[in-house]
Formats: C-alpha cells, sequence, structure tokens
C-alpha cells in the first residue's frame, strides 16, 4: 500500500498495511443464524442436553454432539458477563469513539457472544448490565446488522 | 427463478484480515530505497563469506557480521523460479495475468522478488533473462513500486547448475 514516506534520523518509514480480504461459507446452521439477523432478529439453537447456543454452533461444545434443529429466537435485550475497554478505536472497529468489547449472554440464551457495547465512557460498564442491540439502518445478513449494543433503560 | 416476495438464505459473509503496520526501513534498506529514487539498484557485501545481499538488511543472516560495504548491481537478472497469478483480488495493482517471480540479479548471491510482464506467460522459465522496467525518471520515488516489473531480455538462457548456488 502507498502512504505517506517519513524520515527520522535518516531512516525511512511508511504505513503498511496486509490485508487478506476473505469470504467465508458460514454452513447450514450460522446461515439461519445470519439470515435472521437481516430481520433484525437473533436466533440460537438447541443442544441435545438442552443448552441454546448463540450464537449457533453445528456441535455441543461440552460433547461435540450435533446439535438439534430446533432454532430458539433470543434476546434482543441480554446480560454483559465480562468487558473490556477500548480507548483507542481502529479504522475497521465497530465504533469509531471509545466503546467496550464485551460478552453479552442474550435473554433465553445460555452462552455469551461477543459485541460491541456504546456506554459513553467506562465507568458506565460493569459485569451484569442489561443492554439491548442497536440495529444497523440497512441490514444485509452479517454481524454487523447490530450496529453494537447500548445500555438498557 | 424463486419466489421475489422469499429473499435468499445468507450463505457467506465476508471476513477480512487487516494488519496495519508502520513499517520502519533500517539504514542499509533506507540507503537501498534511496538509490531505487535514483535508478539504481544498491546491494550489501557480507565481509566474512562475500555474498552481495539484496535488499540489504545491515546484515548477513549466515554469518551474523554488520554488511557496510555497498556494492551497486546491474538492473538485470536471471528468473529461479515462479508462479502464474491468474486469480483476481483486491489490492493487486498488476494487471492480470502475470508471473511472480523471483530473480537473482546480476552480481546479487540471493534472488530478489518481483513480477514478470509483457511477454506471454507460457514463456516464462527457470534460468530466463530479464531486465527491470522502471517508472519515467520523474516518478521515481523510494518504494518498490519504481521498477514496474521485469521484463525479457534476448540472453540465453542461465543454466540451472549457475543459480543453484543462490535458491
Amino acid at each position: 500500500m502507498k502512504g505517506p514516506i517519513t524520515e527520522v534520523d535518516g531512516v525511512l518509514a511508511a504505513p503498511h498495511v496486509l490485508e487478506y480480504p476473505y469470504r467465508r461459507s458460514v454452513g447450514p446452521v450460522l446461515s439461519r443464524f445470519f439470515t435472521a439477523l437481516r430481520e433484525r432478529r437473533i436466533l440460537g439453537v438447541r443442544t441435545a442436553a438442552g443448552r441454546v447456543l448463540v450464537p449457533p454452533a453445528e456441535a455441543d461444545p461440552d460433547s461435540g454432539t450435533a446439535v438439534t434443529d430446533d432454532f430458539v429466537e433470543v434476546g434482543p435485550g441480554g446480560v454483559v458477563t465480562t468487558w473490556s475497554w477500548v480507548t483507542r478505536p481502529r479504522e475497521k472497529q465497530p465504533l469509531p469513539h471509545p466503546f467496550g468489547w464485551a460478552l453479552i449472554r442474550l435473554d433465553g440464551a445460555d452462552t455469551a457472544m461477543l459485541h460491541a457495547v456504546d456506554a459513553g465512557d467506562a465507568s458506565r460498564m460493569r459485569t451484569g448490565m442489561r443492554v439491548r442491540p442497536r440495529w444497523r439502518a440497512e441490514t444485509v445478513g452479517e454481524i454487523g446488522d447490530i450496529a453494537c449494543f447500548e445500555p438498557e433503560g | 427463478m424463486g419466489d421475489a416476495s422469499e429473499p435468499k438464505p445468507v450463505k457467506t459473509i465476508k471476513t477480512p484480515m487487516r494488519l496495519e503496520y508502520q513499517y520502519t526501513a533500517g539504514e542499509a534498506t533506507s540507503r537501498y530505497l534511496r538509490g531505487i529514487a535514483q535508478g539504481r539498484i544498491l546491494g550489501q557485501r557480507c565481509p566474512s563469506c562475500k555474498k552481495v545481499y539484496v535488499p540489504p538488511r545491515g546484515s548477513c543472516p549466515r554469518c551474523a557480521v554488520a554488511t557496510t560495504e555497498e556494492v551497486q548491481l546491474s538492473d538485470k537478472g536471471t528468473v529461479t523460479t515462479f508462479a502464474i497469478v491468474r486469480v483476481p483480488s483486491e489490492n493487486i495493482s498488476v494487471p492480470l495475468p502475470f508471473a511472480s517471480v523471483h530473480i537473482l540479479l546480476d552480481g546479487a548471491d540471493i534472488p530478489f522478488f518481483s513480477v514478470v510482464q509483457g511477454c506471454p506467460l507460457e514463456r516464462v522459465r527457470i534460468g530466463m533473462r530479464v531486465r527491470a522496467e522502471w517508472v519515467p525518471r520523474e516518478e521515481l520515488a523510494p518504494t518498490a513500486t519504481s521498477i514496474r516489473w521485469f521484463v525479457p531480455i534476448d540472453e540465453p538462457d542461465v543454466p540451472f547448475e549457475k543459480l543453484e548456488a543462490a535458491l
């Protein structure tokens, strides 16, 4: 990639961006998840043992056995189970200003999923806080259809 | 055609990987890049094993000693290995198809990564003689893209035995 070449003490430097523009197939289970996101619904899948995995997976991580075909709508609200604060977001991250990465257990789910929380300030983040999704204006069937989560109330 | 009111299920998603670096060239490679901006290719010779490295990194990886002697190299060389690239991808600026090549520049002891264009690609072969095609003088800059690519020249092939030591 071309960019401004700079010089410090006679040594040249320049930005270098390494990018792999992959597109991957998602398989039958995640296909249901992403297709539902396009309709602004969040789907989990029930394992044979009765737990609800969100995002859905093809196998139960506890036993390795295939999941059932019982897809369950969860959320849209949920609870932050753990988080960390990003003070200087990078260009491709979900929000242009400081935000929290959080594991969020949606209502009705037994597992937590990773997403951004737009809390404004780290002092508003805490484990156990209630959050709800903020949907992007135009949904296309990808995780970014949820622009981020925001504190409830 | 299916029912237009029934949207198709999502089968794929984009999952780009992106790594943003600030690359610092170091002293030896900065001298090399300034040479490139003048249309010259500079290498460095190891004081111990006498091998000539291009681009120079300021040390010999084999002898673990600093390399200070600068050597001006020819912009002609020999293809030591190649692969034909026909699959388009974002971020590739060279027109497709092209040959991704290693070139042993005359006077160097390690091959140099570049591209061969401007000839039928079925002609590209190990031992083929090539020459750098530079951008116009006024566009020269301290960057690898000052050499647009390499093109074949009308010289006899170099036999593999003469390249083997540099591979």
